[in-house]
């Protein structure tokens, strides 16, 4: 009789996804396109959000293109191809979340050397798309004011893995009696140093200076 | 519901390296899950037993190491565990810090095969 054996594997979980992303970057990169993975719950106006960025990007004359995760519709689509860039819809039928593969699978056919920016909007989920990265150069975590302060403290794990995070509907601060300096210290305590930009997709205000941000890093694409 | 999903590719990974070792029954499935890898450990624990049906691991314990957050502390020098997930900042000096060295880990460590009886079943 032979005792137990241990079997060492260490293997990371998601290493078929992680390994796609991270071939998908590096082609992205190559072609100086920044990808931003947006990452919020349902309702905090990832998609007006995006719509705005979308049409001032394209008035400075910036090629850019969005791919938009819900579990069932193409409204979110059809909303984003106001602003007359291409987009695309990924329904993921039940799937909480977007995986690499996915957007992959979506972005065949693409031009994507003719492109700037493009944006993929998750599914509104809080927790699951926390573990999928997509290929993206930079995450994007959307809070809004009607949410309330103490979300990224709630689900730090969202916070944590992103690179900047938004604040939108700041035109409703006033009615929700938002405290924006206790919901950035929020974000400061689940993710220290992190950039933060106070935005309304309706006002206007902050766009500018996330306009400036993605210009910035997509200037560091494609010097290094 | 993300952790079917992630369930079912520890399976799947799983499958792959008890065919390499030559298969054999499985007691146990262990796992690494940092706590600030997004996934619920319970519902990871109760995913698998779903996604474990019918397969070499269905009667497999599952047994899963929490990693704690480790996030380097510019003030003390040195990297310290944080007892949960929030603040982000040393327990011992208060000083805050963004560099986390560990606490995203999702890992299937091992598999522990089972003593096989000569002769028995």
């Amino acid at each position: 009789m032979s005792g137990p054996r241990i079997l060492e594997v260490r293997t990371k979980i998601l290493k078929a996804n992680d390994e796609l992303a991270r071939e998908m970057r590096r082609g992205f990169e190559r072609l100086g396109l920044l990808v931003v993975n947006m990452v919020s719950s349902p309702g905090t106006g990832k998609t007006t959000f995006l719509k705005e960025t979308l049409v001032r990007l394209a008035e400075r004359g910036e090629a850019c293109a969005a791919v938009v995760g819900d579990l069932e519709t193409d409204n979110d689509a059809r909303r984003l191809a106001e602003s007359g860039a291409p987009v695309r819809q990924i329904n993921t039928h039940g799937l909480c979340h977007l995986e690499a593969d996915m957007v992959a699978k979506h972005l065949e056919g693409w031009d994507l050397a003719g492109l700037r920016y493009l944006f993929i909007e998750n599914v509104g989920n809080l927790v699951c798309p926390t573990s999928w990265d997509l290929g993206e150069s930079v995450r994007l975590a959307l809070l809004s004011v009607t949410e309330g302060e103490d979300k990224p403290l709630k689900y730090p794990g969202l916070f944590n893995t992103a690179d900047v995070a938004a604040i939108t509907k700041l035109d409703l601060a006033t009615a929700c009696e938002f405290d924006r300096e206790l919901a950035r210290a929020n974000i400061d305590t689940v993710r220290p140093g992190m950039r933060v930009f106070e935005t309304s997709a309706k006002t206007g205000a902050g766009l500018d200076e996330w306009l400036a941000y993605l210009a910035e890093r997509r200037a560091g694409l494609t010097a290094g | 519901m993300h952790e079917l999903s992630i369930a079912m590719r520890v399976i799947d990974l799983a499958e792959g390296h008890l065919r390499a070792a030559g298969g054999g029954p499985v007691a146990a499935v262990r796992l690494r899950v940092g706590r600030l890898a997004g996934v619920v450990p319970d519902a990871l624990r109760s995913a698998l037993t779903m996604a474990a049906q019918g397969t070499a691991f269905e009667a497999a314990a599952i047994e899963i190491d929490e990693v704690p957050v480790r996030i380097w502390c510019p003030s003390c020098q040195r990297e310290v565990d944080l007892p949960g997930l929030v603040p982000l900042a040393c327990p011992e000096c208060g000083v805050r810090s963004g560099d986390v060295r560990a606490g995203h880990e999702l890992e299937l460590e091992s598999l522990v095969l089972a003593a096989e009886v000569e002769g028995a079943a």
